[in-house]
């Protein structure tokens, strides 16, 4: 049981106290006025680490470089990721290398475990959310997941970009009656054999199904805002367990394969080898049909008692060799125009982390001019979300699922 | 020799030593730079005294031993149906016209990268793959795509299908080099003469000599089979996956703890590696046995008709299924909306093509310098031992032959994680000269094998002349060598080339994130994007080595259209 074990002292240092604010305190560049960081930052190719397998992300990342580097002389490089944590590692990799700048990670998409990993080893730089102009639009009352990820408090350590919502797609044309409830869903999967999957749990989105289904079957989910300790664990999980066993057997390829992640699931979708799929999208039907990623007849629902929410953000590494370039992007990504199109259900179609209504009249008729997809649902519908639970019952739910499923 | 003559000669006779010291200096570093971390042993990192740990979170991970069973299954299942079919079809179609074409259409196949043909050959055969396309709903009644595993199964049948369709043609290639060897001909007449049906006669006298010119190639074709990791993270299975996969997972995971165990999966494939070809090396002694009773029985055989055809089938089927891997990815790249069950899209469009032509150039930038810069050095230092071979007698053993297939015998995985801490350490992680060095450890070997013998038989009377004619050495070597040596150096550049873009795991660990190839960002798209845009990405990739073969082919007829003798094909 090594390895258990080291995953219980892994949670004990992900439980410990937050580390001080400042990861990089007195930093010349926070207390830089800012024309002098955009001038600082002309010139530069900021390397941003990104999680590479949507298309859609991708194109939204290569619409930014268009603009940054027209506007300000720089030049966004997409570090296309197969998976977040290869950034993390690299900079830790970094770290223990002893390279404390010129860095080969400026900017990071990132958040949960992830964040908290980079946070609690002190590999940030910051705090700098404050310094960027645009970061006071954000609309940090509405919408909290913008201020503290998964339980933890950002403090400024990294910029809100973008915000996402579990949603659920389904195929108008062959489900009349989707399950809305996370009971309800087996016994779909019952009845509809093969035609309902998650992506791999060892993917972000897998991993969010099997904590959606933890929130309404937990007997106590409130104990999922702490860390998850041995016992904490345990009790909460056991209905979790009981019914993914009863489940896994009639998921698709009867729950002995599952997609890489959120893209290769869609591709399922768009062939007709599902029915039901999960989102952190809430427009991604819409989206997904105007890019001929998925049939005109989709639609999407909730759960009766919520889904959960989070905010994506982007970091800056300590030791990143472009933290100039990298506050202009992150910067860049909170204006008033990435975010109305990143909000184009044309585009990403993801939720905006403004204020909308703060913002000055010619910067919120961008959002106003939006179409609203199709199958969309509409704010109302769609629910407060519910808040995600403390990273390390992420990092034990992979583990517990790798352990039951990888035979 | 006077004593400026030998000084001048200094540098160059010192090439071969330099040429190893950058070829075999890294992979011995790299190696012990994965041993150490593998027993606890990595400063960096907290590991400051040796440990058996990493073995014991290796041994207790879920799914290990399923993990080491699909290493071992998937590995040999590929190298022994590969050889099979060579054999089969050598012996069958040795005596017939079309086994000389063969050559022709081999070695395109040959070219193209091993990640191209994975994602081509799942784009076919997946459920909702173009095969059951083509047969649907007219023929199978499926109007969605059947719940069955083609790709990604459990036991790996689509990862050894993948794998047979590039190994059959290298080893057909290295039979096909080493037929020209053994005066098989001469000995198939003898054989006839006696009695001998064309197979039996060629099983029993020809390829006992054919085996023994191509072991060391099967020995690679077994270790590469049983470490590689991009086509296994397109068609193998997931949960578990093989060994190789498990420790790169291990490798890119945030928990750098992980890098323990990931050292000891790497070093473990290692002795795997090791302990396979020492197996197949025992089976070889234990079938050379058999064989020989069934030599001296004295059987004739008869005329194998049925053989022959059964084994030229088989050999068109893993040409068509090839061809057709790469066709799908052209017509995926055009398509407009394609839904299953259409046999073909809608509509065809360059949209795809055009909204990626941005994204698509930085990677093949890269790719094309890198391939190019490490051709360039591979074919340098090649020559320069050639040359160096020639003029100082130097005689190179059989130990040397193992020498140069040190990186093709041993995983990648067991010196690459080893090599990327060193240049971390060095500073030069993510540089373009990092991942052209490591590149040059795989396209060194290929290129030196395909210039040794040419340059070896190259008629010495032509250099011979010259030097009488007052030429010094290396006037001889520019003027007289090279020009002769241009088609096979040529040759041998776009197989480096080839080589070259083909790789994904030097490139994932020497670049740093920073430098990513077509490869790469193939592999990593091939994971879930659009079909249409993982084909563009693919298809671009395999396009290159094919251009790269076309020049090599196409240039010297180009160069010496004044020079009659040396412009024949």
């Amino acid at each position: 049981m090594k390895r258990l074990g080291r995953r219980a002292f892994l949670s004990a240092t992900l439980a410990a106290p937050a580390a001080a604010v400042a990861q990089t305190p007195g930093h010349p560049l926070l207390a830089t006025p800012w024309p002098d960081v955009v001038a600082a930052a002309r010139g530069q190719t900021v390397f941003w680490n990104a999680w590479g397998g949507d298309d859609r992300t991708n194109g939204f990342i290569a619409w930014a470089n268009d603009r940054v580097s027209e506007r300000y002389g720089v030049r966004i490089q997409h570090v296309r990721l197969r998976d977040t944590a290869e950034a993390v590692a690299r900079v830790v990799a970094e770290k223990s290398a002893g390279r404390e700048q010129g860095g080969s990670v400026d900017l990071v998409w990132i958040n949960g475990p992830n964040f908290l990993a980079m946070k609690e080893a002190g590999l940030l730089f910051g705090p700098f959310v404050h310094r960027l102009p645009n970061a006071r639009f954000i609309d940090t009352e509405g919408k909290p997941a913008t201020v503290t990820d998964f339980t933890v408090p950002v403090e400024g350590l990294a910029a809100p970009w973008r915000m996402a919502q579990i949603v659920f797609v389904y195929n108008s044309a062959t489900v009349r009656d989707p399950p809305r409830s996370i009971p309800a869903m087996l016994a779909w999967a019952r009845a509809n054999p093969g035609r309902l999957t998650h992506p791999t749990a060892r993917n972000f989105l897998g991993a969010t199904f099997l904590k959606q289904a933890l929130y309404e079957l937990a007997p106590d989910p409130s104990v999922l805002l702490a860390p998850a300790t041995d016992t904490a664990f345990a009790a909460a999980t056991a209905p979790l367990w009981a019914w993914y066993d009863a489940l896994r057997p009639h998921l698709w390829r009867s729950g002995r394969q599952f997609p890489d992640n959120g893209p290769a699931q869609r591709a399922l979708m768009n062939d007709g080898e599902i029915d039901i799929m999960i989102s952190f999208n809430p427009s991604e039907a819409s989206t997904a049909i105007a890019n001929g990623q998925l049939p005109p007849s989709v639609r999407t629902f909730v759960l009766e008692r919520g889904t959960i929410g989070n905010a994506s953000f982007v970091a800056i590494p300590f030791n990143a060799a472009h933290k100039e370039g990298a506050m202009v992007v992150a910067n860049f990504l909170l204006s008033a125009e990435a975010q109305a199109h990143a909000q184009d259900p044309r585009v990403l179609g993801s939720v905006s982390v403004l204020a909308i209504h703060r913002l000055p009249p010619e910067e919120r008729a961008r959002f106003e001019l939006l179409p609203r997809g199709i199958a969309t649902l509409a704010d109302s519908e769609l629910g407060r979300p519910l808040p995600e639970p403390h990273p390390s019952w992420m990092t034990r739910i992979v583990a517990e699922w790798e352990r039951r499923v990888a035979r | 020799m006077t004593r400026g003559a030998r000084q001048r000669g200094g540098p160059l006779r010192a090439a071969p030593l330099v040429t190893l010291a950058l070829f075999l200096g890294p992979i011995l570093a790299g190696l012990a730079g994965t041993a150490l971390p593998a027993f606890g042993l990595l400063p960096a990192l907290g590991g400051e005294q040796l440990s058996l740990a990493p073995w014991g979170t290796l041994l207790d991970a879920p799914g290990f031993a399923t993990s080491l069973r699909l290493t071992v299954t998937t590995g040999f299942a590929a190298t022994l149906l590969s050889l099979g079919l060579v054999v089969a079809f050598c012996a069958a179609c040795h005596d017939r016209p079309l086994f000389r074409r063969a050559q022709s259409v081999i070695a395109p196949m040959l070219a193209t990268p091993h990640a191209a043909v994975a994602i081509g050959f799942a784009f076919l055969v997946a459920p909702s793959g173009l095969l059951a396309r083509l047969l649907s709903p007219w023929a199978t009644g499926w109007t969605r795509p059947p719940d069955i595993a083609t790709v990604n199964d459990r036991s790996g049948i689509a990862l050894i299908a993948g794998l047979v369709l590039k190994e059959v043609p290298y080893l057909l290639l290295a039979a096909l080099a080493a037929l020209n060897q053994v005066r098989a001909q001469a000995l198939m007449r003898a054989a006839r003469t006696l009695g001998y049906g064309p197979v039996t006669g060629w099983l029993k006298v020809v390829f006992p000599l054919v085996y023994a010119q191509i072991r060391l190639p099967v020995y690679a074709v077994l270790a590469f089979s049983l470490s590689v990791v991009d086509v296994a993270m397109v068609l193998g299975p997931g949960t578990p996956p093989t060994l190789a996969v498990l420790a790169i997972r291990w490798f890119s995971d945030r928990d750098l703890s992980l890098w323990f165990p990931a050292s000891a999966a790497a070093l473990l494939l290692g002795c795997v590696v090791v302990a396979s070809i020492a197996v197949w090396h025992a089976a070889e002694l234990f079938v050379g046995r058999i064989g020989r009773r069934w030599v001296e029985s004295g059987r004739r055989g008869g005329a194998g008709r049925s053989a022959s055809f059964l084994a030229t089938g088989a050999l068109g089927v893993v040409i068509a299924l090839s061809l057709a891997s790469l066709g799908v990815l052209a017509l995926w790249s055009l398509a407009g909306p394609w839904r299953f069950p259409d046999a073909l899209p809608g509509g065809l469009t360059l949209e795809t093509w055009r909204a990626q032509a941005d994204a698509l150039a930085a990677p093949l930038r890269a790719t094309v310098a890198i391939a190019a810069l490490a051709t360039l050095a591979a074919v340098a230092l090649a020559l320069l031992c050639l040359e160096a071979e020639a003029r100082f007698g130097l005689s190179p053993g059989a130990r040397a032959l193992w020498l140069l297939y040190t990186p093709l015998l041993l995983p990648q995985l067991a010196f690459l994680f080893g090599l990327q801490v060193l240049f971390v350490r060095a500073g030069i992680d993510g540089t373009l000269g990092a991942v052209v060095w490591a590149h040059l450890l795989f396209v060194l070997p290929y290129v030196f094998l395909a210039l040794a013998d040419p340059w070896r038989a190259m008629d010495p009377r032509l250099a011979r002349t010259a030097a009488a004619l007052g030429a010094g050495p290396w006037r001889v070597f520019l003027g007289v060598k090279l020009p002769l040596m241009l088609r096979p150096i040529l040759t041998a550049a776009a197989i480096g080339f080839a080589v070259s873009i083909g790789q994904y795991l030097p490139t994932l660990f020497a670049g740093a994130g920073r430098i990513t190839t077509l490869t790469t960002e193939a592999v990593t798209l091939a994971g879930g994007s659009d079909r249409r845009i993982v084909g563009a990405y693919a298809l671009m990739q395999a396009l290159l080595p094919l251009v790269a073969y076309a020049a090599a082919t196409a240039a010297p007829p180009l160069v010496w259209r004044n020079r009659r003798g040396l412009a024949v094909a």
